[in-house]
């Protein structure tokens, strides 16, 4: 059996402010292997984005890693120095992340942040960085790549941002993408593009991919696991099928309905009550009880994971189904 | 581009013309020069010769036709105090104030930017603070008493630095300069510390909080997340999209420190300009006073243009079409 791309083991991120400790990450685990897509759910604050920028070493204070290893190709990043990271970053492992609009700097050309990209890992001229970044501009599919390293981030619209911001995430074929809801800013369409692509891109390269939304339509068509979050924990972990069609912890359960559907038209959805819990103040036992119909006083404890059958995840006392 | 260069060039007679016309008139309210610069014992006729003599008998608007048709041609008129060529006197006391000032805007921006970035980056070090709270001192105090306060203790205690005057000079290119020689720059060091210290703090303040708010920007944790080393992601990614604001600060402040030197030069007796405009005023030197003022515009205009082509040359997004509108 081959080394997971990137294995995940007991991640604690917590930030320590003045009002206390947040637990924005607390004991997460998963793993993805070559070639495969992960999706990563959840809510606003549910520890999705904490968790990607922990991989990449860039929590900043008042935050810290605590607790946990994370593995990547087998190497343990937590044990490694500032530069050791930095030189892994944009090269072995890379991001994409939210907003096209936010992520280029507005003041040097597309060509010169994507070379530098490459000439931060590698030492090659000038000449041979522009040429690779010519290459990976019409890998992503934009059109006449020559002209357009001279062009600023402003004479772009956000689709193309997001391309360019794709390219320079795959220039140096990182071993592992950590996309942080990429789309969400983009219409529809163009959503529909960069999915497509940046799913045949992976493929192509045989990255892993870790894509973190809170859309489950998109993780739907685009992973081939899903991993739940909610409140800094993983609540649900498996294969999407599975666990979108036949959720096993109430919260997935919740999120799966709450989700239109063309086949429910006219009923009114069905939403999850109550808020999910401040981070800062969470209740001890499993985080959900007090939003979960099914919750009893065996709650108050901290549910473990049960594995299934068919490979499956969860946290819970009171499963949907038997596991 | 022609076309803008063309439409501030316009722009820029019309200030002057405008700038000329306020100084005259308020020049005229203030007093009769003949009353200071003739003697007292000088009998009637003497006077009348000399009001004669300045073209001071013939109405205030023919005044000023005359000076401005001599304007035109390039001749800003005679000094009444000294009777050679206002203009002269000017672009002879200029070198040193334009050295006083480079000087002073080269410790600023030398100092300022450095410090600002280091209290940008490390907000809660004891550096940082320190850094802040000398900066809140350095635009505090007036001028004239850090001036006062940096001779006592460095000409009079410990007399290492002289006290006044700009010292022996070396010809670069037939102006005068100080900086050149050893004891030019020990002349230079003092008033240029002076008059660096306030402008000093104000790039410092500004150049850390543009760093605070950088840093914040997802742009900056997207060069992170590429690899990129810190001196790069500071040196080029934040610096360049904060140095906007900081240009502008510059040329505004340089601009102020050529047209406002005069507390500092009187202090060291610097012979600049500032000097030269204080004496002006006080004997009523009306054509001293006007040459000194359109000098000083355009010297305004000037960097303005500088700082607006920086703009450009800095920010894709500015292009000098939109400056127009």
């Amino acid at each position: 059996m081959t080394v997971a791309t990137l294995r995940v083991e007991n991640l604690r991120t917590h930030f320590f402010t003045r009002h206390g400790v947040v637990k924005a990450v607390d004991g997460v685990s998963f793993e993805v292997r070559a070639g495969r897509i992960l999706g990563l759910v959840g809510e606003s604050g549910s520890g999705k984005s904490v968790t990607g920028f922990s991989i990449l070493g860039l929590v900043d204070p008042p935050g810290r890693i605590v607790d946990g290893r994370i593995l990547l190709e087998g190497r343990d990043l937590r044990a490694l120095d500032a530069e050791g990271l930095r030189a892994l970053r944009g090269d072995r492992v890379a991001m994409v992340f939210q907003d096209p609009m936010m992520t280029l700097n507005p003041v040097l050309t597309i060509g010169t942040q994507l070379a530098e990209t490459v000439r931060a890992h590698r030492r090659v001229s000038r000449a041979a960085a522009r040429d690779e970044a010519r290459a990976a501009l019409a890998r992503v599919g934009i059109a006449s790549p020559d002209a357009r390293l001279a062009a600023y981030p402003h004479q772009f619209s956000g689709g193309m941002r997001q391309r360019v911001a794709i390219a320079i995430a795959l220039i140096n074929r990182p071993a592992l993408v950590i996309a942080d809801e990429p789309t969400t800013a983009l219409d529809v369409t163009i959503q529909g593009q960069i999915l497509a692509e940046m799913q045949s891109l992976v493929r192509a390269s045989g990255a892993a991919l870790v894509w973190i939304t809170h859309d489950l339509a998109v993780v739907a068509g685009l992973a081939d696991e899903v991993a739940v979050m909610y409140a800094g924990r993983i609540v649900e972990r498996g294969p999407v099928d599975a666990v979108l069609d036949r959720p096993l912890h109430p919260y997935t359960r919740g999120l799966v309905d709450s989700v239109p559907s063309r086949r429910a038209r006219g009923e009114p959805l069905r939403q999850i009550p109550g808020m999910a819990p401040s981070p800062a103040a969470l209740p001890a036992g499993c985080a959900f009880r007090s939003r979960c119909d099914r919750a009893s006083a065996a709650c108050l404890a901290e549910p473990g994971a049960t594995l299934t059958r068919d490979g499956r995840e969860v946290r819970c006392f009171h499963p949907l189904e038997a596991p | 581009m022609i076309l803008y260069a063309f439409r501030r060039l316009l722009e820029s007679v019309v200030v002057l013309f405008a700038m000329s016309l306020v100084v005259f008139l308020s020049v005229y309210a203030i007093g009769n020069p003949v009353d200071i610069l003739v003697s007292p014992q000088a009998d009637a006729q003497e006077i009348e010769r000399a009001i004669r003599g300045l073209g001071l008998d013939r109405p205030l608007w023919e005044q000023y036709a005359v000076f401005l048709r001599q304007a035109a041609a390039g001749d800003l008129g005679h000094s009444f105090a000294f009777n050679v060529p206002a203009i002269g006197l000017i672009l002879e006391r200029m070198p040193a104030t334009l050295e006083l000032a480079g000087a002073a805007m080269l410790v600023a921006v030398g100092l300022g930017i450095p410090l600002g970035l280091w209290a940008g980056l490390r907000p809660e070090s004891a550096s940082a603070k320190a850094i802040m709270a000398g900066s809140i001192l350095g635009f505090s105090l007036p001028t004239f008493w850090v001036g006062l306060v940096l001779v006592m203790v460095f000409s009079v205690w410990l007399g290492w630095l002289p006290a006044s005057g700009r010292g022996p000079t070396t010809d670069l290119l037939g102006v005068p300069v100080s900086f050149l020689s050893r004891e030019g720059l020990r002349h230079l060091l003092l008033p240029a510390a002076t008059l660096a210290l306030f402008k000093l703090s104000l790039l410092a303040r500004l150049t850390r909080a543009g760093t605070r708010e950088a840093l914040a920007q997802d742009y900056v944790k997207f060069a992170r997340a590429k690899g990129l080393a810190t001196r790069r992601v500071v040196g080029v990614h934040v610096l360049k999209n904060i140095l906007v604001p900081i240009v502008t600060v510059i040329g505004l402040e340089l601009g102020s420190v050529i047209a406002f030197a005069i507390v500092t030069e009187t202090i060291f007796a610097w012979p600049g300009m500032g000097k030269l405009l204080i004496d002006a005023i006080g004997v009523l030197d009306r054509p001293v006073i006007v040459a000194y003022l359109l000098v000083t515009v355009t010297l305004f205009v000037l960097i303005n243009l500088v700082v607006d082509l920086a703009y450009s040359a800095l920010d894709p997004r500015v292009r000098l079409a939109e400056a127009r509108a």
